[in-house]
């Protein structure tokens, strides 16, 4: 069992308002992503239901009971930390070992849970080597294994892939993803890379300033944004904005198209302007278009294109795929 | 940086200094050596002679060479036994914020400042002195019989006037390398369920190793030679004579240069077997 809830929780340090009133519910078995940018109180909102601060006041229940004053280890919750936070002079196992050796657990039933999580997170043959002797991935899971071994309600990750070269990332982002499928516990993901929020959770809750913006699934997050702030947020590359005249001829204060919602033409369309940079990925390429009277404009093409730096095109957005945002930067259905 | 060049240029400019600190240790090494295999009495003749060995057997075999050894063991055992216990807790005292810890940081340091002959003396005539020390007139604030530290425990007297001294140098060291430890480890250990107890055991101390290691080597170097503190307070009685106040004694008091050197030589390798010894360790810590 693993469901949290979080009623009326705030967070302040000294006269600094981190997190106002805040309501949230976790499922029992949901892989929940917190995202937003830097500073904006996912890793405190993260602290607070593992118990390593504590709330300003509100409270926050795990499966029910009332868990706001009870002591971190009581709490049945499992974290990974950004930097890790292995203990460097014990070895692979004893690292694993440590939760069950707290918890006072007989000898054989450590080895066999240490053994177990060694199979599943390939650490087998590195179990008595130090943390030092390690790669970075392989550090990682053994912070993994740590807290696997404990069976907790739900696992807590700060950050934990941000300290990896982008390769390793998408690994091991793919056997998070993979363990949560095996262990179908709850999981709660603080980080502020959209991608690793779209690929990986089953609910998104982004943050801004500690207000909750919106929580959804992702493509409700990406389909239909509740404001601005979202709709920048999810999503890459980033959503166009255009405000003015522009804006007011679709009856809306602003309008947003994702760069993958403009057809490209060199004959004819809605706005003309003149291509800027160009970034080619092979499957996808990014064009910036500068048209007159707006803010540079990310066109995302499909493959190769025949356009170069300096030359004319044509961009229509498409309809359907239009957000309309009012002047308090709400998304109007 | 490494071109042949500057290397060159690196070796020409470290030269002097190499130099004059092989020098400074090369010469008085020497002569002691030279002085340890002759009979030199200065006031009774000057040099006499080689004579081989003699002065190192004398030296050994003298009645107060062994209790000078077990005095310098138990001195310098005490010391860093309180300076590194008293050292841990102080750094962990000083790690937590509080008000005002800048200024108490740099109190705490001041003992070090101090010149051993004068905090020998500070706390020989004002704390420990029977008659007017503070310690005194506790004791008697108390109703009870004042305690004549340095005649009737002098060689723990010692120990608690070195202590004071080398405790400052001790917390800062171990202060520093409390505050490298990364504090996420903490926060793990706390939610892998370790109490305050298990953490400091299983995560600070195993941290602080190395740091207790430094601490160690470098003061039982220091503390081998201690000689102002003695000197002041007892002058070697009481079985506070330790190897460089017997050294000193030789030298000085029975005019014997040769049999003196021959003791400066034994202590010279006693410091070396130490220093490489805990060297060792350093390094296989460093490995870790």
């Amino acid at each position: 069992m693993g469901q949290i809830t979080l009623n009326q929780v705030t967070k302040s340090f000294g006269d600094v308002e981190v997190i106002p009133p805040l309501d949230l519910q976790i499922n029992d078995g949901e892989f929940v992503v917190f995202v937003g940018p830097s500073g904006c109180g996912k890793s405190t909102l993260l602290r607070l239901i593992a118990g390593l601060e504590d709330v300003s006041s509100g409270e926050i229940a795990i499966d029910g009971t009332d868990a706001t004053h009870v002591q971190p280890a009581r709490r049945g919750l499992a974290m990974v930390f950004q930097s890790y936070a292995l203990y460097p002079h014990m070895s692979v196992r004893k690292n694993i070992a440590f939760p069950l050796k707290m918890a006072k657990m007989d000898k054989a039933e450590q080895d066999r849970r240490v053994a177990n999580a060694a199979k599943v997170l390939n650490l087998t043959d590195y179990l008595d080597r130090r943390p030092g002797q390690l790669s970075g991935g392989q550090r990682q899971r053994v912070a993994i294994g740590r807290a696997i071994v404990r069976e907790p309600a739900a696992f807590l990750f700060d950050e934990p892939l941000s300290n990896l070269d982008a390769a390793l990332r998408v690994n091991m982002r793919l056997e998070i993803s993979e363990l949560h499928q095996t262990l179908k516990t709850t999981m709660i993901y603080v980080t502020h890379d959209q991608v690793e929020a779209m690929t990986m959770a089953d609910k998104i809750v982004v943050l801004q300033a500690g207000r909750i913006e919106q929580v959804g699934s992702p493509l409700e997050l990406y389909n239909a944004p509740r404001n601005k702030f979202v709709a920048g947020f999810i999503g890459s590359p980033k959503m166009n904005f255009i405000d003015g005249a522009d804006a007011a001829q679709f009856g809306a204060h602003t309008i947003g198209i994702r760069p993958e919602h403009i057809t490209l033409s060199t004959t004819e369309g809605l706005w003309q302007g003149r291509v800027g940079v160009a970034e080619h990925l092979g499957s996808d390429t990014f064009l910036y278009v500068h048209v007159n009277g707006l803010d540079p404009l990310t066109v995302r093409v499909s493959g190769e294109v025949g356009v170069r730096h300096g030359d004319t095109v044509f961009l229509s957005p498409d309809p359907a795929k239009l957000h309309r945002f009012d002047a308090q930067g709400l998304r109007q259905s | 940086m490494a071109t042949q060049h500057s290397r060159a240029a690196a070796r020409l400019m470290m030269a002097p200094a190499v130099v004059l600190l092989l020098g400074w240790m090369l010469v008085p090494l020497i002569m002691t050596l030279t002085f340890s295999f002759k009979k030199y009495l200065p006031l009774k003749g000057g040099d006499l002679g080689w004579v081989g060995f003699e002065n190192y057997i004398r030296f050994f075999t003298a009645s107060a060479f062994w209790p000078s050894v077990l005095s310098t063991l138990i001195l310098v055992g005490g010391v860093l036994a309180i300076t590194v216990v008293l050292g841990v807790l102080l750094a962990l005292l000083l790690d937590q914020p509080f008000w005002g810890q800048g200024i108490v940081r740099i109190l705490v340091i001041a003992p070090f400042f101090v010149m051993p002959t004068v905090s020998a003396l500070v706390w020989k005539n004002m704390f420990m002195d029977p008659v007017n020390g503070l310690f005194a007139h506790l004791f008697k604030a108390f109703g009870a019989q004042p305690y004549d530290w340095l005649s009737q425990s002098p060689l723990l007297s010692i120990i608690v006037i070195v202590a004071w001294q080398w405790l400052p140098f001790a917390t800062l060291i171990l202060l520093t390398a409390i505050q490298s430890l990364d504090s996420e480890q903490l926060e793990a250990a706390e939610m892998d369920g370790a109490p305050v107890l298990a953490r400091f055991g299983y995560i600070v101390l195993p941290h602080l190793a190395r740091a207790i290691t430094v601490v160690i080597l470098i003061q039982t170097i220091f503390l081998l030679s201690i000689f102002a503190e003695i000197f002041v307070t007892t002058q070697g009685s009481f079985g506070t004579k330790t190897l460089t106040y017997l050294i000193y004694q030789r030298v000085l008091e029975s005019q014997n240069v040769g049999l003196g050197s021959a003791g400066g030589i034994f202590a010279v390798i006693l410091a070396n077997i130490v220093a490489i010894f805990l060297m060792r360790i350093v390094g296989k810590n460093l490995d870790a």
